[in-house]
């Protein structure tokens, strides 16, 4: 992929690529730690139609849903010759009863035969985390496991 | 009356007035400098009521405006920001300056102000206010938009073509001899460059020299230092302006940020009365007699603006709607022309007609450099409807 990065005097520095819907989408960095997410209009790829300011937390959770996103369309081609395995995401929000504790306490492997493959936190990926793997309002997980499995580690992850 | 109770009731008023003027402005959208002129234009010299009492004060203050406006000039723009943007964008700044500075010049000639008059008019119609265009990019969401660089980039060249401009123009209006002149030019120019090369290599340590946690200590620091400067380059004929602007640009990096941060209302006050203490220079009268020129002149140097932006984003590979954007952006003149204007008039060696004519152009560029800004986009796909894109084979 081929990311512009341009300089803007004064302002701080522009990051974008034309999608090959012929929109171009990128940021803004401002040089005072400010991100914006910009969107051409889709007859003008020079202008822009959104320009989404956000914050350090919500250009993290972007990062993860589109980088997840991939992820687990990866994993799910990998496991496409096995029947009856299926990936899915769950993200941890504020109010889940296990956000700031560590992963192994939720014991989700052995209460729903669901393994955990990867954890994306603020756009990278912590492959196979371990049972001391703290998680954190925001944080994705990628789950690997049966479809009824899968149901039951999305109830204990938001109800405990 | 006590002059004392005289000159706070006076300046108590103005600054409250301004105040007005500029909550106005802000409710339609507007730059608040073309009303501060017309507020100084009202009263003062020729106008409805006389302010004797504030006169020594509003002076100074002006004159702290100038260096204020001049040394966030400078730190808007990194050094490295500089170089990079004078390396890349040369050609583009080069037309700027030939096509914006002749028509200015060109009029003073034709109106007998001599080469005196044509420097000034020519700076003056020059230099874009980066301030108005800086809050036209902002204000229309245009910051993400690929002609921004572009624009930014022309922006960044007429910044550093007041480095070298304004000592000139010092010494044209000094009156010094041309080996003199010749002098203080080659002097500035060694100053530009090595305060550039200090910048580049050795900023963090000017930055660290005034730099402080405490904001009281820095902004006591910074605004020491500046007038500091500034008094010193005033006192080797190189103008307090570019004093304070050499400054602006050898901070860097954070510093400068916070900088920016903490003088703003500082340079928001001062600069208000340096616009009003213009206008109240100026008699209202002398505007009349002045306008046809200043509306002519306005016309010519939209267009050469608009010429200007439209070569650079096309060279840069922008489109047509884009181009256009760019030029419109550009128009806006303000403080920076009224700056001049003032230097010049300071000095009295120019007839007061250039003051009335600056006036009456900045008032016009201030007001319609925005709304071409605005209305340029839509009057371009008006005249060229954009070609539905055809999805799929449905």
């Amino acid at each position: 992929m081929n990311v512009d990065e341009v300089d803007l005097p004064g302002l701080g520095r522009r990051k974008d690529f034309m999608t090959a819907s012929g929109r171009r989408i990128g940021v803004v960095e401002y040089r005072e730690g400010q991100t914006e997410l910009i969107v051409s209009t889709w007859d003008d790829p020079d202008t822009c139609q959104a320009s989404i300011p956000l914050t350090a937390d919500e250009a993290a959770t972007l990062g993860n849903l589109l980088g997840g996103q991939r992820l687990a369309m990866q994993l799910s081609e990998a496991h496409r010759e096995v029947p009856g395995i299926v990936t899915r995401q769950f993200s941890i929000g504020a109010e889940s009863p296990f956000h700031d504790k560590a992963m192994g306490d939720a014991c989700i492997r052995t209460r729903s035969g669901v393994s955990i493959v990867a954890i994306m936190r603020e756009g990278e990926v912590l492959p196979s985390p371990g049972p001391d793997v703290v998680l954190h309002p925001g944080d994705l997980l990628v789950a690997v496991g049966t479809q009824e499995g899968l149901d039951t580690a999305a109830g204990i992850l938001r109800n405990g | 009356m006590d002059p004392l109770a005289l000159t706070l009731i006076e300046l108590g008023a103005v600054v409250f007035c301004l105040g007005m003027l500029a909550r106005l402005a802000g409710r339609i959208g507007m730059s608040p400098i073309p009303l501060y002129l017309v507020g100084g234009l009202f009263f003062g010299a020729g106008g409805l009521v006389k302010l004797e009492g504030m006169h020594e004060f509003a002076h100074l203050s002006s004159e702290i405006g100038v260096i204020l406006l001049l040394l966030m000039l400078g730190l808007e723009y990194t050094a490295a920001e500089l170089v990079t943007g004078l390396r890349r964008s040369w050609q583009a700044g080069v037309l700027d300056l030939v096509l914006n500075f002749l028509p200015g010049a060109g009029l003073a000639v034709m109106l007998g102000w001599g080469v005196v008059g044509a420097m000034v008019m020519g700076g003056v119609t020059y230099i874009s206010s980066s301030g108005i265009a800086a809050k036209v990019i902002t204000d229309l969401g245009r910051i993400g938009n690929r002609e921004t660089p572009v624009i930014l980039s022309i922006l960044v060249f007429e910044d550093l073509a007041m480095a070298i401009y304004l000592p000139i123009l010092t010494a044209t209006l000094a009156g010094v001899s041309f080996l003199v002149g010749l002098q203080t030019v080659g002097i500035s120019l060694a100053v530009v460059s090595l305060v550039l090369l200090v910048a580049l290599r050795h900023g963090h340590h000017v930055s660290k020299a005034v730099h402080s946690e405490n904001s009281e200590v820095f902004l006591l620091n910074l605004l020491g230092l500046a007038l500091l400067v500034a008094g010193l380059a005033a006192a080797m004929q190189v103008s307090a302006a570019v004093g304070a602007f050499m400054l602006g640009i050898a901070i860097s990096g954070a510093t400068a940020h916070s900088a920016t941060r903490i003088l703003e209302p500082l340079r928001d006050l001062f600069a208000a009365i340096f616009f009003v203490v213009f206008g109240l220079n100026t008699d209202p009268r002398t505007i009349p007699p002045v306008l046809g020129w200043a509306l002519l002149l306005a016309v010519v140097t939209a267009a050469t603006k608009m010429i200007t932006g439209i070569w650079a984003a096309k060279r840069a590979g922008i489109g047509v709607p884009g181009r256009f954007r760019a030029g419109a952006a550009l128009i806006a003149r303000g403080e920076f022309s009224i700056v001049i204007a003032g230097l010049a008039v300071a000095s009295g060696v120019v007839p007061p007609q250039l003051a009335a004519l600056a006036t009456a152009y900045v008032l016009i560029m201030a007001i319609m450099g925005p709304l071409a800004a605005r209305f340029v986009e839509p009057l371009v796909k008006m005249l060229r409807p954009a070609k539905p894109r055809v999805v799929g084979a449905a």
